[in-house]
């Protein structure tokens, strides 16, 4: 709770004047009942009616000025909550920013998103709750209960007494209760899933004829879950009436304590009156704050939620060395390198390469044998955790991580391009950059021509997910955005993998012709991605098997040869 | 658990709730949920109520039972609350202590009734509920396991998931208070009004004159902030949808160096979403300050007016105090049904989804004549099919193709030429609209349709398991297989040596469709459910495009165990898969260009060929 009172100081007025306002409209509001009761007294008893029409006045003044404390109370608690929200969604999300991948893949996409938008909902509406309803209800129960010891303290000790019967009630339900729907809800998930499963597999289900099987197992689950809601809800079912029966013999109680006092001239008829109406109050408050706690328990796992992402440490530091990246040399020396630190087996194994400013290098393997890992060092999207990794001759730590991937431009597997128009995508590599040079890298990525086929050209919007796109087109254009932002490195990651080989053929043709100072690193799986690099690396399980160029590992590398022969078996 | 913790308060009698506004907005009103709900339309209500009081079934009773409960609970609530009158008076006209005490056990009587009353209607209709929506579950899965696939293609899964979820809860939440709500509701207006006309008719006046004035009120308010509303969902969603694209690109943020231009870009719809959201909010957080000081202003004019009553008019004390009550607790009961008739329509708009899904027609019935074969030796015969998923636009046209029995037969194609259609067709998912299909010389649609589908095995691209263990995945291929035969099969699928490896081999359970596997592993357990099923006739629909090539290696010599004796058909992306096959059917929009061998393909230099050197590509 102690980081949140950094969002809320800017905002302290607020925080302190809508629990004020809200303090005064309930002193005004407790006040009613006790008037009508002197209605009763002072104006009835005595046919008064100057009286009735006095006092009548100074209630209408109550109602008046809890009215506009009521609203201030709304404004300030809505300018409070609001803004306080609007500063956390800001700083989780500048701290998700800062996120280094090792943090990202700690979080998956979604769970971030979830804390972004319904997590942090949920704690506004607890701040609003807090500012308002946390202190109405009990301020109206107190007030209650006040209100009725200044009109007869014996009759009082009934409210003391009943306060804590109505909270033990619920107590006790709440306590009897929430385990079964922990459960209830488990097997809530579990139908829910059963039937998810079913939907998603219908074709094999079909296929196979395995309805009636199915049918048994789901018979199970649905009569589990019907009997697990109803001992569950046996429990919550008795709270209403207990609630109910112990207000109805506090008002008997009253009554008759009143009828008591009013013989013996302790207490006027009216104030019996009023006493009974404070009853009714004292059980919708408890009422209240019991809904109260429940809804507050979830916006408290949504808070710690919340905070999981801002006390994370961000892993990756810069280095504090100002150099930029200038000519593209790489040199792995010795590098071992896990995800986590609780993996046992590293993804890679002792790893030294050097690579040349503006060679071509071709990476080719399995799934899984650290190909991706490999290139992912190079802009240090992780650390390596033996070994160091050096570009032009410096560590990479050592570059702030701005300098290092200004110069070392990464076509991820995972191509996204964000809603926009695509040259809007483009200009992502080179927000300067001006309409030649654009053209000249679709030209390059052989994206040119399907996009002078739109009817809107570069303008064309890219919709959300890209979906207007082919995979190819999205493959192709997210190369013209790395090509853009003018590399010493580019590496790319099986980014042609939808893309024909006529097509992909011209655009090796360009890297290799047009980018002669670049270096290249090419992640493939098919072996004519890569057959002209300079370099091919095969890697297996971690480790590099063999380096050479197509022809030397034909010769010499068993893996290469066997990919190569899956692949092009028939042709040769 | 919205649904729950409405639910723990059936019958009615929620504490009053001065400070929240008609749809309980104060509470923060987030985006999610909460809006004022929209107007719903019904097809056909009366049948659907007539459904669903047959779902009730025998417990029909009970449900009448249980509501006219909930009448005497209400109505003795209400009269528990007059017995005030007498009680007061008496204590006025010093009627002596006897007659109070008559007084108050008659109220403490009264009270009982109404109490027991209610508990004894919510557990008669926890029962009624929930059994029927046992009921109503089972059928809708029930019709879910008979319906053709062209539903399930039709539909999205999410569609028919909310049917099972949402709908479904709106039902629950209509029979378990809804209904009881509604008549609670109905019968304490009633009821009150009456007393209150016996009691007094002009303070009734008075309060019927402008209780709905006070309704007008803050219904023109929430009207207003409905608009604001509106402002504030636009709002979010493009905050929202700016959250889920970023960070779902956040690597490549990262690697463009554009976290400073991302972190502008949020700022300004954070902002947006900050004005936008203050003045929704504000306005629906007036709500409960309003409506309370309304109830208190009521009261305040029943205290004067019912004073003055007294002193000019000799109006009875008694009377006069139960009217303050009734003054603070008139508005509940009409807001209470306003709000019922609301969920009332949801739920009912519910029942009609899941009966809609209910009342589709199954999949068609096998014939009358079906021949009786004990076993299928495996002869495919294609002949002239013609088949369309929309009979006026045809997806496959002319299509003849004959496998000898043990023959491998591969379609090769774009998406949309119409592979995958063909398998559909075969196990009769679809029907074809023309031509013949023989198995072993008798049409199809002759064979019972579970005889045909067990001869029938079919590997899919989309590895589809089932939580449970690995043995019983297995064991889904033929439900009678011993573990020996189960490991047999998973010997002969490649699959023995990865499932040994695992901690808890054959009995590690899968979760998630089997998320704990590689996607070559999930393959290969697929494979040998295929394995396990003895099916004489095997379909492997893109079983291998989803793996990468040295996998692929891995998963082709189990296929080649599996395909031996068996007739396959062969749905291939990637043409190394299909070289082996006896003949190779080129597909181009629902047509065939190029039948032969690899050899003789590759020959023909036509589609095949450029399709296998790379010149041109599927997509």
């Amino acid at each position: 709770m102690k980081k949140y009172m950094k969002y809320i100081a800017p905002y302290w007025l607020y925080f302190i004047l809508a629990p004020l306002c809200m303090f005064v409209e309930v002193a005004c509001d407790v006040q009613i009942p006790y008037y009508a009761g002197q209605i009763i007294n002072l104006g009835v008893e005595n046919g008064d009616s100057a009286q009735i029409m006095k006092l009548t006045a100074i209630m209408l003044v109550y109602i008046l000025l809890a009215i506009s404390s009521g609203v201030g109370a709304a404004y300030f608690a809505t300018k409070a909550s609001v803004n306080f929200a609007c500063d956390v969604r800001e700083d989780v999300f500048k701290k998700i920013q800062g996120f280094s991948f090792v943090n990202i893949d700690k979080f998956s996409t979604g769970s971030l998103i979830t804390r972004l938008t319904n997590d942090i909902t949920q704690i506004q509406q607890l701040v609003v709750m807090c500012l308002r309803m946390l202190i109405r209800s009990p301020g109206m129960l107190i007030g209650s209960i006040i209100m009725a010891y200044t009109i007869n303290s014996q009759i009082a000790l009934v409210f003391v007494v009943l306060v804590p019967i109505l909270s033990i009630i619920i107590y006790v339900v709440v306590r009897l209760s929430y385990q079964k729907f922990v459960f209830l809800q488990q097997k809530i998930d579990e139908l829910n899933s059963r039937v998810r499963e079913v939907l998603v597999n219908i074709r094999v289900i079909k296929a196979f004829t395995r309805e009636e099987h199915e049918e048994e197992k789901f018979k199970n689950v649905n009569s589990t879950l019907r009997d697990t809601s109803l001992t569950a809800y046996r429990i919550t079912l008795l709270q209403t009436p207990l609630l109910t029966i112990a207000v109805n013999i506090a008002t008997i109680v009253v009554l008759w304590l009143g009828s008591v006092a009013l013989e013996a001239d302790q207490i006027l008829i009216g104030d019996i009156s009023a006493l009974i109406t404070y009853l009714t109050q004292v059980l919708a408050s408890v009422g209240m704050l019991a809904m109260i706690f429940m809804q507050s328990s979830k916006s408290i796992v949504s808070s710690k939620r919340i905070s999981e992402v801002l006390d994370l440490d961000v892993e990756l530091a810069d280095g504090n060395n100002n150099k930029t990246v200038n000519t593209g040399n790489i040199r792995f020396d010795n590098v071992s390198f896990k995800y986590t630190h609780s993996n046992n087996e590293m993804v890679l194994n002792n790893i030294s390469v050097d690579i040349k400013s503006g060679e071509t290098i071709g990476i080719i393997g399995s799934t899984g044998c650290g190909k991706t890992s490999f290139a992912h060092l190079i802009p240090r999207l992780y650390d390596t955790n033996i070994g160091d990794v050096y570009v032009d001759g410096v560590n990479v730590k050592d570059y702030t991580l701005h300098n290092l991937r200004e110069g070392v431009a990464v076509v991820l597997q995972n191509n996204i391009l964000f809603s926009g128009t695509i040259k809007d995508n483009l200009m992502w590599g080179d927000a300067n950059a001006n309409m030649e040079t654009i053209e000249q890298m679709a030209q390059w990525s052989a994206s040119y021509e399907f996009i002078s086929h739109f009817k809107d050209g570069y303008d064309t919007t890219v919709e959300q997910g890209a979906v207007n796109l082919s995979g190819g087109q999205k493959q192709r254009l997210c190369i013209a955005r790395a090509l853009l932002k003018k590399p010493k490195i580019i590496i790319l990651d099986d980014s042609t993998s939808a893309v024909d080989t006529a097509t992909e053929r011209k655009i090796n043709g360009h890297l290799y012709n047009d980018l002669k100072d670049t270096t290249k690193i090419i992640i493939a799986q098919r072996i004519t991605s890569i057959i002209n690099a300079s370099k091919i690396i095969v890697m297996d399980k971690g480790e590099i098997e063999a380096i050479g160029t197509h022809e030397e590992l034909l010769e010499n590398c068993l893996t290469y040869q066997e990919i190569y022969n899956s692949q092009m078996g028939g042709l040769s | 658990m919205e649904n729950q913790s409405e639910n723990r308060d059936p019958g009615g009698k929620r504490p009053p709730n001065n400070s929240s506004g008609p749809g309980g907005m104060p509470m923060g009103g987030g985006p999610p949920g909460r809006m004022p709900m929209e107007k719903v339309k019904l097809k056909n209500s009366k049948e659907t109520i007539l459904r669903l009081w047959g779902y009730l079934g025998k417990r029909n009773f009970m449900l009448i039972a249980a509501l006219i409960l909930v009448f005497i609970s209400s109505a003795f609530t209400i009269l528990a609350s007059y017995m005030i009158r007498p009680i007061i008076n008496g204590l006025t006209e010093y009627a002596g202590t006897s007659t109070l005490i008559t007084n108050l056990l008659i109220m403490l009587g009264i009270y009982l009734v109404a109490v027991i009353s209610s508990y004894l209607q919510t557990r008669l209709m926890l029962e009624v509920a929930q059994n029927a929506l046992e009921k109503i579950r089972y059928d809708l899965f029930d019709k879910m396991q008979k319906l053709p696939l062209k539903f399930f293609d039709s539909k999205h899964n999410g569609d028919l998931m909310s049917r099972f979820t949402n709908d479904i809860d709106a039902m629950s939440q209509m029979l378990s208070t809804t209904l009881a709500q509604l008549i609670s509701g109905v019968t304490t207006l009633v009821a009150t009004i009456a007393i209150m006309i016996y009691t007094n008719w002009f303070l009734t006046i008075i309060m019927l004159t402008i209780s709905p004035l006070f309704n007008m009120f803050t219904r023109a308010v929430s009207k207003r902030s409905m608009n604001y509303y509106k402002g504030q969902q636009k709002a979010i969603g493009d905050l929202n949808g700016f959250i889920e694209e970023r960070i779902t690109g956040q690597k490549v943020i990262k690697v463009f160096n554009h976290e400073q231009q991302t972190i502008e870009q949020f700022n300004e719809l954070n902002q947006n979403y900050r004005e936008q959201s203050f003045k929704a909010q504000f306005i629906s957080g007036t709500m409960g300050p309003i409506m309370g000081s309304l109830t208190q202003l009521s009261y305040t004019i029943v205290a004067c007016i019912g004073g003055l009553l007294c002193v000019f008019r000799g109006f009875d004390i008694g009377g006069f105090t139960i009217f303050l009550n009734y003054s603070r607790s008139f508005s509940r009961p009409i807001n209470d049904i306003f709000m019922q008739i609301n969920t009332l329509f949801a739920a009912l708009a519910g029942a009609e989804r899941v009966f809609e899904v209910i009342d589709y027609p199954a999949e068609i019935a096998d014939a009358t004549d079906c021949v009786n074969v004990e076993n299928i030796v495996g002869e495919v015969i294609l002949k002239d099919v013609k088949f369309g998923y929309n009979p006026a636009i045809p997806v496959l046209k002319n299509i003849s193709v004959t496998a000898k029995p043990s023959q491998k037969i591969a379609f090769v194609g774009s998406t949309g030429a119409g592979k995958t259609t063909i398998t559909n067709l075969l196990n009769r998912f679809y029907d074809i609209q023309s031509g013949e299909i023989l198995i072993d010389g008798v049409p199809i649609t002759k064979y019972k349709k579970a005889f045909l589908r067990e001869n029938i095995a079919m590997v899919l691209q989309d590895t589809h398991l089932f939580e449970g263990s690995i043995m019983e995945n297995i064991r889904y291929g033929r439900l009678d297989a011993a573990d020996s035969e189960v490991i047999a099969a998973a010997q002969t699928a490649n699959a023995h040596e990865f499932i040994k490896k695992l901690e808890y081999g054959y009995d590690t359970i899968l979760t998630n469709d089997g998320a704990n596997l590689s996607q070559g592993q999930r393959q290969l357990l697929n494979i040998a459910r295929a394995v396990i099923s003895k099916a004489p006739i095997l379909v492997l629909d893109e079983a291998t495009s989803s793996v990468d090539t040295r996998t692929e290696r891995h998963i082709e010599l189990a296929l080649d165990r599996l395909m031996q004796s068996r007739t396959t058909f062969i749905i291939a992306h990637r043409l190394s898969t299909v070289r082996n096959s006896d003949m190779i059917v080129v597909l181009e929009r629902g047509e065939i260009i190029e039948s032969g061998n690899h050899q003789q393909l590759l020959e023909q230099k036509g589609k095949y060929h450029s399709l296998y050197t790379g010149a041109s590509k599927l997509d």
